[in-house]
């Protein structure tokens, strides 16, 4: 069996897989599974990027996902005028003078001498920059957030279609991979680890706080979709009645609509990010990568500039997650802070890239599928097991409920086995690098 | 006196909550750097395991409540404590057994040891969410205070109170013993001799006649001993979450980073220089500087660098600087 057929049979499976979810339970499900399958996809060709291409290893995939769910609030939400004449100008002011400060001294770190002076220099500005950063951000904070707090409260958007709002929040991404990359790219790959789970809590914990940003913890719901809404579907004769002649109920056919214009527009998505990821891994870029990769020492002495190339594949990768961080809040119609956790937004993207093959894009992309299916079905699989297991015990007993409601932590058992499975007996994955 | 009120003031609100937080944090950066020196990877299930054990601990605790069997003023899961630390030495034992060893054999790379780790982390989640439920337990019990703060306040005639936790005094307490015990066993036992030597260097270790699958099952064992002890500590001063002991993995890491990968002194320090720093940059010093400063110059704010919701940032900004100046940590770790 050659190796194309193969992957053809992998994600023939798959496909599959998503058809029986679809028969029995419903096609809704089956399409969602679809769509964040699509996601989980373009996110894990983002790691793949960092991991398989470069050998970077990234645990703060998280922080970039949430980015680029900010970056879908600036963008497409209305701006909120009277927050803006409240504080929006001393908001502003207060994180020029942020970065000022952070400017400045990173200006005395360069050009004066080493030594004492320097050092308590470079204190003296970061203590009093700060001190006048919160000077000028906390009562215009304040007063932005006293503006109707039940419906708004934060500054809002640029009122953008929502489509810009996904290569903005790779931009978004891509500038704080380079910040974070500029500090810890030189060091080793635990302390990149580490910095990088760092950088992710950090993210998380200002979506969740800066309520003039993100509105933290409230949510911004009702961000606007690129495509139809159900309800105006609905309402529009023509749709109905073509809805009827396939023998469909309006509401089933609208929301099928809706998941399927949101299914296209992702696969466009993800079929150009993944034309793009195997031009430059096939290209002389993508061999260098790869030489540094299995050799530093060696590429170094061939004139390879590591660090920069570290650098360089860093942003991108983060990039491409910030924007399929974007596309996932954009799926969900709301930005939701107090929802990101590590263990489904970093380590599980990285199940998916170790599952799928590392360094192969088309396993990148057959483990985001293959692992969110299971992320997915091992809920419904794990009740229904622990359905049979408990079937002969008294109903009412203590231990027949508590397995019954602990069917739910299945899941990151599962995972685990999954990865650790595949690492023992197929380390390079279901798709292995060629 | 209005100089005694601001320093009690400030033992009761940074010092005490510091002191005792440290301690969690250098018995679990103890761990962390065990493992690192021995067996040569950042354990990202390190957070899991501490959750493990405090979870079997509290479920032997729960049956000695049940049983009636308590330690008067002290916490009766110090009683369950031996069970727990043995239950995980066999968790810790059993996954090295069937997860680590076979990587070990294949001389892996370190960075491959980490994603192993990342799935026994997984695992060992889904374990505690299975048997004890995502949500908070408690189980500390005895008394809940050594000093109130009212009977403070009547002893010293002062306006500040001073209220130091059982689970406090036990965690420094506990703490002092854990690390003497470890010291001395690195220090002065044969077995602890043959791990430092295989931490320094391997090859020669083994020249030497040093058995690494033992020098491998002593540390694990020690760990589990850590682990243990430091998510009981934390999970009676605080609250038992399984949620909130992965989340700790970040300033374990920071601390275990700051003082030094591999030095078990550098530990300590670190889990101090992280816990101060958080508790200090955290605290709203109103009060404290309302004592010092003449009335004229009282803050009106509450004059809190950063909302404590951003303690993260603190264990990894300080990260970065010791990252940044002396990439070895203060300690001189070792660095692969």
């Amino acid at each position: 069996m050659t190796d194309t057929l193969k992957n053809i049979l992998l994600f023939g499976i798959v496909a599959v897989l998503i058809c029986i979810a679809g028969v029995t339970q419903s096609w809704n499900t089956a399409l969602l599974i679809l769509n964040m399958g699509l996601i989980s996809a373009i996110m894990s060709i983002g790691v793949n990027m960092q991991w398989g291409y470069a050998g970077l290893f990234n645990v703060g995939i998280m922080g970039f996902v949430a980015l680029g769910g900010l970056a879908s609030v600036l963008v497409s939400m209305p701006p909120v005028p009277d927050a803006w004449a409240a504080g929006g100008l001393g908001i502003i002011a207060a994180l020029v003078l942020g970065a000022a400060t952070i400017a400045g001294a990173a200006f005395a770190m360069k050009r004066l001498p080493k030594g004492r002076v320097r050092a308590l220099g470079i204190l003296a500005i970061l203590i009093v920059g700060f001190f006048v950063y919160r000077a000028v951000l906390d009562p215009s904070v304040d007063a932005v957030e006293a503006v109707n707090p039940a419906l708004y409260g934060y500054l809002g958007g640029l009122n953008l279609p929502v489509l810009v709002a996904w290569p903005v929040g790779g931009l978004l991404a891509a500038g704080a991979a380079w910040l974070i990359g500029k500090t810890a790219l030189g060091l080793r790959s635990d302390y990149l680890a580490i910095a990088t789970l760092g950088i992710a809590e950090i993210i998380i914990a200002v979506l969740k706080n800066e309520d003039w940003l993100s509105r933290g913890v409230k949510n911004v719901v009702g961000i606007p979709r690129p495509t139809a809404y159900e309800i105006d579907l609905q309402n529009d004769p023509a749709f109905v009645e073509r809805a009827a002649s396939w023998g469909l109920s309006p509401v089933d056919a609208s929301t099928l609509y809706v998941k399927v214009a949101y299914a296209l527009l992702f696969t466009i998505v993800l079929v150009i990010i993944l034309w793009g990821a195997q031009m430059a891994l096939n290209s002389p870029w993508g061999r260098m990568m790869r030489a540094i990769r299995d050799n530093e020492t060696a590429a170094e002495a061939m004139g390879k500039d590591v660090t920069r190339r570290h650098l360089q594949i860093f942003v991108i990768g983060s990039a491409i997650c910030g924007l399929a961080g974007a596309m996932l809040t954009t799926l969900d119609g709301q930005l939701t802070p107090g929802t990101y956790q590590p263990l489904r937004f970093t380590f599980l993207i990285w199940v998916m890239v170790i599952v799928g093959g590392s360094g192969n894009n088309f396993g990148a992309v057959l483990g985001g599928f293959l692992v969110w299916f299971l992320w997915v079905e091992v809920e419904p699989v794990g009740r229904w097991l622990m359905d049979v297991v408990t079937a002969g015990m008294a109903d009412g007993s203590w231990l027949k409920d508590h397995l019954l409601g602990s069917a739910a932590h299945m899941r990151l058992f599962t995972m685990g086995l999954v990865l650790l499975l595949v690492l023992r007996f197929s380390p390079r994955g279901l798709i292995p690098e060629k | 006196m209005d100089l005694l009120n601001a320093i009690v003031a400030l033992t009761n609100f940074v010092i005490v909550p510091a002191v005792s937080y440290g301690s969690q944090l250098a018995l679990g950066a103890l761990g962390v750097t065990l493992i690192y020196g021995i067996l040569r990877f950042s354990n990202f299930a390190h957070g899991d395991t501490m959750a493990f054990g405090a979870m079997v601990t509290i479920l032997f605790t729960w049956w000695f409540q049940g049983m009636g069997l308590t330690l008067g003023p002290l916490p009766t899961a110090l009683l369950a404590l031996p069970f727990g630390i043995a239950v995980t030495a066999l968790l810790l034992i059993g996954t090295d057994r069937v997860v680590y060893r076979f990587y070990r054999e294949q001389k892996a790379k370190p960075v491959i040891l980490v994603i192993v780790s990342l799935g026994v982390m997984f695992i060992m989640n889904g374990i505690v969410r299975f048997i004890i439920g995502p949500d908070d337990q408690q189980f500390a019990d005895g008394a809940r205070f050594i000093v109130s703060a009212r009977d403070f306040k009547e002893w010293s005639g002062l306006d500040e109170g001073l209220a130091i936790k059982t689970s406090q005094g036990l965690t420094v307490i506990t703490t002092i013993i854990a690390v003497a015990l470890l010291f001395w066993f690195l220090n002065r036992t044969r077995t602890g001799k043959s791990m430092r030597a295989y931490s320094d260097n391997e090859d020669l270790a083994l020249l030497s006649g040093i058995n690494p699958e033992r020098v491998v099952m002593y540390t694990w064992l020690i760990v589990a001993a850590l682990t243990t002890v430091a998510g009981v500590l934390y999970g009676l001063d605080k609250s038992f979450k399984p949620f909130t002991y992965f989340q700790l993995l970040l300033p374990i890491f920071a601390s275990a980073i700051v003082g030094g990968l591999g030095s078990p002194l550098g530990a300590i320090a670190g889990g101090f220089v992280i816990a101060f720093s958080e508790v200090t940059i955290t605290y709203a010093w109103k009060k404290v500087l309302g004592y010092l400063l003449p009335d004229a110059l009282e803050p009106s704010g509450l004059v809190q660098l950063l909302s404590t919701d951003y303690k993260f940032a603190v264990s990894f900004v300080i990260l970065l600087i010791v990252l940044l100046f002396r990439p070895t940590g203060l300690f001189r770790g070792k660095s692969v």
